[in-house]
């Protein structure tokens, strides 16, 4: 830890520059547009982790607790699609890419600054269509829409639901374009692609996938809309469509944006592992690549999510081989977090606890989703327990585990203050032990045969899944430690200098927070990234 | 991204090409060509949309990594038609099952 010299309150920054609302709801700084992003993702995790808590309440007796079966439809089926589409997709693009994007590449601000409010804009109306759709009512198709509920059967509010999210799929592809311009065009003096921090190529990664699939998705969801106004035949037999061809359309999207989710965090826990062990990363380039290895093979294995679906089997020959190939470059990249601690000064600060509890859960979810990409035993394990917990390990476990350390880790930089540490650390060890009594359960649950989004259950699952009501309650309590003491070191916090953690990149060379326009004068980059250990590092 | 300054001529003329193939899709639509229908209806859009990125939005003239860019895209919609085919084209692969009691599988319970 490096001392706390500078006063950083003092001088005009981002932060004090501007008062006022209009001063916020017309910015188009990117550090202001990444607290905006801050504040709505965090407002629609809350609303999604409302939803489940009352899911896990309700399972709590074999019969079911406290909720309607029709209304437990609904809860499922909104935590999903708020939690998706309105949390971890925005979630580090977003808020980290959006505040760290310019200042890593040594840039005043994104590209299109003005593209980057109208993403913030576009995200929000998404989100209000959405939420109509649970105050009207609520849906009851999951995330997915599958036809031929979300055509024919359900209610009318899927129509706003699948709005919200065709509006908000926008946002994302005018994020992922500022991203990739700034990246290619507005890199400092010096600072080669293969000098980036690993947390942009990540996000580079990320963009190309945003850009590439959600278009798919959106004309997806319009085929939807259109089916099920004018009964043009696309998805229903009756008509002369395929319902098996929503399928293919929705995963294409969705297997790619499951990459959406867990690549930024992966970048994450780059930055975070180097700096905590003071080392330079192990095969840096082997790292880079493999997010571009992801981005690319990510969008060749949809069909594993259809292996029971009538798609025909050697189809799923083919899908289940290409699945096992994306297993290698997410398997580099936890040998080289791993190579990289290993003779490293490691110390345990919170961010870096949270980086080691990505690695560890990540690794569990994708080794898990590797048996449900193997045709025989996903026959047995489809559309059980066992699926949600192989992706809540890596959505919860991993993504979101990468969010906090990230938060944890930029926090210092964002508003110039210090948090708790010691609450900090306890915090993330709640989070973990809540997560995998939540979890673990499930995967056995799963493998006994307790089907997902069933709103009963026979009594000889009923001690598992207590087990898991009981550790989600843990982990309810483990997500409120921070909001609360973030909040309060906004006002009280000490000052956190300019670097708090000794860390390199161009980021933490100037005040926090930072001013306006970054950084005084254009910074020059003279060396590679995760130049720790370096005798006295020279940066100018 | 230096602008590129195009003739106005040249807008116009692919503005009248655009138009023309218009009517030949709408003409060809009169004529039956069997299976050859919707292969003839899809080449003329074809060459419309490349008339489209290549003149209106000015890829011709943009530089490599635009070129990169425009071939990206019509790569990935070539991985979602085939891996798509993968399954309907395979499909008829796998015998029909056999109408419900007719099989010769015996269940005992
Ligand atoms: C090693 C790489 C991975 C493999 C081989 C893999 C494999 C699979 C397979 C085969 C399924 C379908 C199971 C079924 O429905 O029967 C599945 C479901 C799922 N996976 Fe993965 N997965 C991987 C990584 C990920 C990642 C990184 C995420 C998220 C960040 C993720 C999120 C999901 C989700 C959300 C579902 C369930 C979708 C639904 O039906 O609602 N997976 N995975
Ligand atoms: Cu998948």
């Amino acid at each position: 830890m490096s001392t706390t010299a500078v006063a950083p309150t003092t001088g005009v920054n981002y932060l004090n520059a501007q008062y006022g609302i209009r001063s916020w709801l017309l910015t188009t700084d990117h550090k202001r547009i990444a607290l905006l992003y801050l504040g709505s993702v965090t407002f629609f995790f809350l609303i999604g982790g409302a939803a489940a808590v009352l899911m896990r309440l309700h399972l709590i007796e074999p019969q079911g607790a406290l909720l309607e079966p029709a209304t437990y439809n609904k809860m499922f089926s909104m935590h999903g699609i708020i939690m998706v589409f309105f949390f971890l997709i925005p979630s580090i693009p977003a808020v980290m890419g959006n505040f760290l994007v310019p200042m890593m590449v040594g840039a005043r601000d994104l590209a299109f600054p003005r593209l980057n409010l109208l993403s913030w804009y576009v995200y929000i109306v998404g989100g209000l269509f959405t939420l109509y759709a649970v105050v009207a009512g609520g849906v009851d198709t999951g995330w997915t829409f599958y036809t031929p509920l979300s055509t024919t059967y359900a209610n009318g509010n899927v129509m706003a639901a699948a709005l919200g999210v065709f509006i908000t799929g926008f946002s994302s592809i005018l994020t992922g374009l500022n991203f990739v311009v700034t990246i290619h065009k507005m890199r400092a003096p010096g600072l080669t692609w293969f000098r980036l921090p690993l947390f942009l190529w990540a996000i580079y990664a990320t963009s190309i996938i945003m850009i590439l699939g959600t278009p798919v998705l959106a004309i997806t969801l319009l085929l939807v809309a259109l089916e099920r106004t004018f009964h043009v035949g696309i998805f229903d037999p009756a008509l002369g469509g395929d319902p098996i061809l929503f399928q293919h359309l929705f995963w294409f999207y969705s297997h790619p944006a499951v990459y959406i989710m867990i690549l930024p965090s992966m970048g994450v826990v780059s930055e975070l592992v180097t700096c905590f062990s003071r080392k330079r990363i192990f095969g840096y380039s082997f790292v880079a690549f493999s997010s571009v290895a992801i981005a690319v093979i990510s969008f060749l294995v949809w069909g594993h999510h259809m292996f029971v679906s009538g798609q025909s089997v050697y189809a799923g020959l083919v899908f289940s081989a290409l699945s096992f190939a994306v297993a290698i470059p997410s398997a580099i990249k936890v040998f080289n977090w791993t190579a990289t601690l290993y003779k490293g000064s490691v110390s345990y600060q919170a961010p870096m606890l949270y980086a080691l509890g990505f690695i560890g859960l990540f690794t569990m979810g994708g080794l898990t989703g590797l048996f449900l990409a193997s045709l025989a035993t996903d026959i047995h394990l489809h559309d059980t327990y066992f699926v949600i917990a192989h992706f809540h390990y890596i959505m919860v476990g991993g993504a979101l585990m990468g969010y906090l350390g990230g938060l944890h880790f930029w926090w210092p930089k964002m508003t110039g203050r210090l948090y708790p540490d010691g609450w900090a650390r306890f915090s993330a060890l709640v989070i973990f032990i809540g997560f995998n009594l939540t979890f673990f359960p499930q995967y056995i649950l799963g493998y006994l045969g307790m089907p997902r989004r069933y709103a009963v259950y026979p009594e000889e699952f009923q001690v598992l899944n207590v087990m898991s009501s009981a550790g989600a309650s843990i982990l309810a309590v483990g997500y409120l430690i921070p909001l609360v003491y973030f909040i309060w070191s906004i006002r009280y916090g000490p000052p956190a200098g300019p670097n708090p953690w000794g860390a390199k990149g161009l980021e933490w060379e100037t005040p926090s927070p930072p001013p306006t326009e970054n950084f005084e004068e254009v910074p020059v980059v003279e060396e590679e990234a995760y130049a720790y250990g370096e005798k006295e590092a020279h940066v100018v | 991204m230096a602008a590129h300054v195009v003739a106005k001529k040249t807008y116009f003329t692919v503005f009248a090409t655009l138009i023309g193939l218009t009517a030949l899709t709408t003409y060809v639509a009169t004529i039956d060509l069997g299976p050859l229908n919707i292969v003839v209806a899809l080449l003329i859009a074809m060459c419309k949309a490349s008339l489209v990125v290549l003149f209106f939005m000015h890829l011709r003239w943009s530089s490599r990594l635009m070129h990169v860019v425009g071939v990206a895209a019509l790569f990935w919609l070539a991985i979602l038609l085939a891996l798509t085919l993968s399954d309907y084209r395979t499909r008829p692969w796998t015998p029909a099952g056999k109408p419900w009691g007719t099989s010769n599988i015996q269940f005992n319970r």
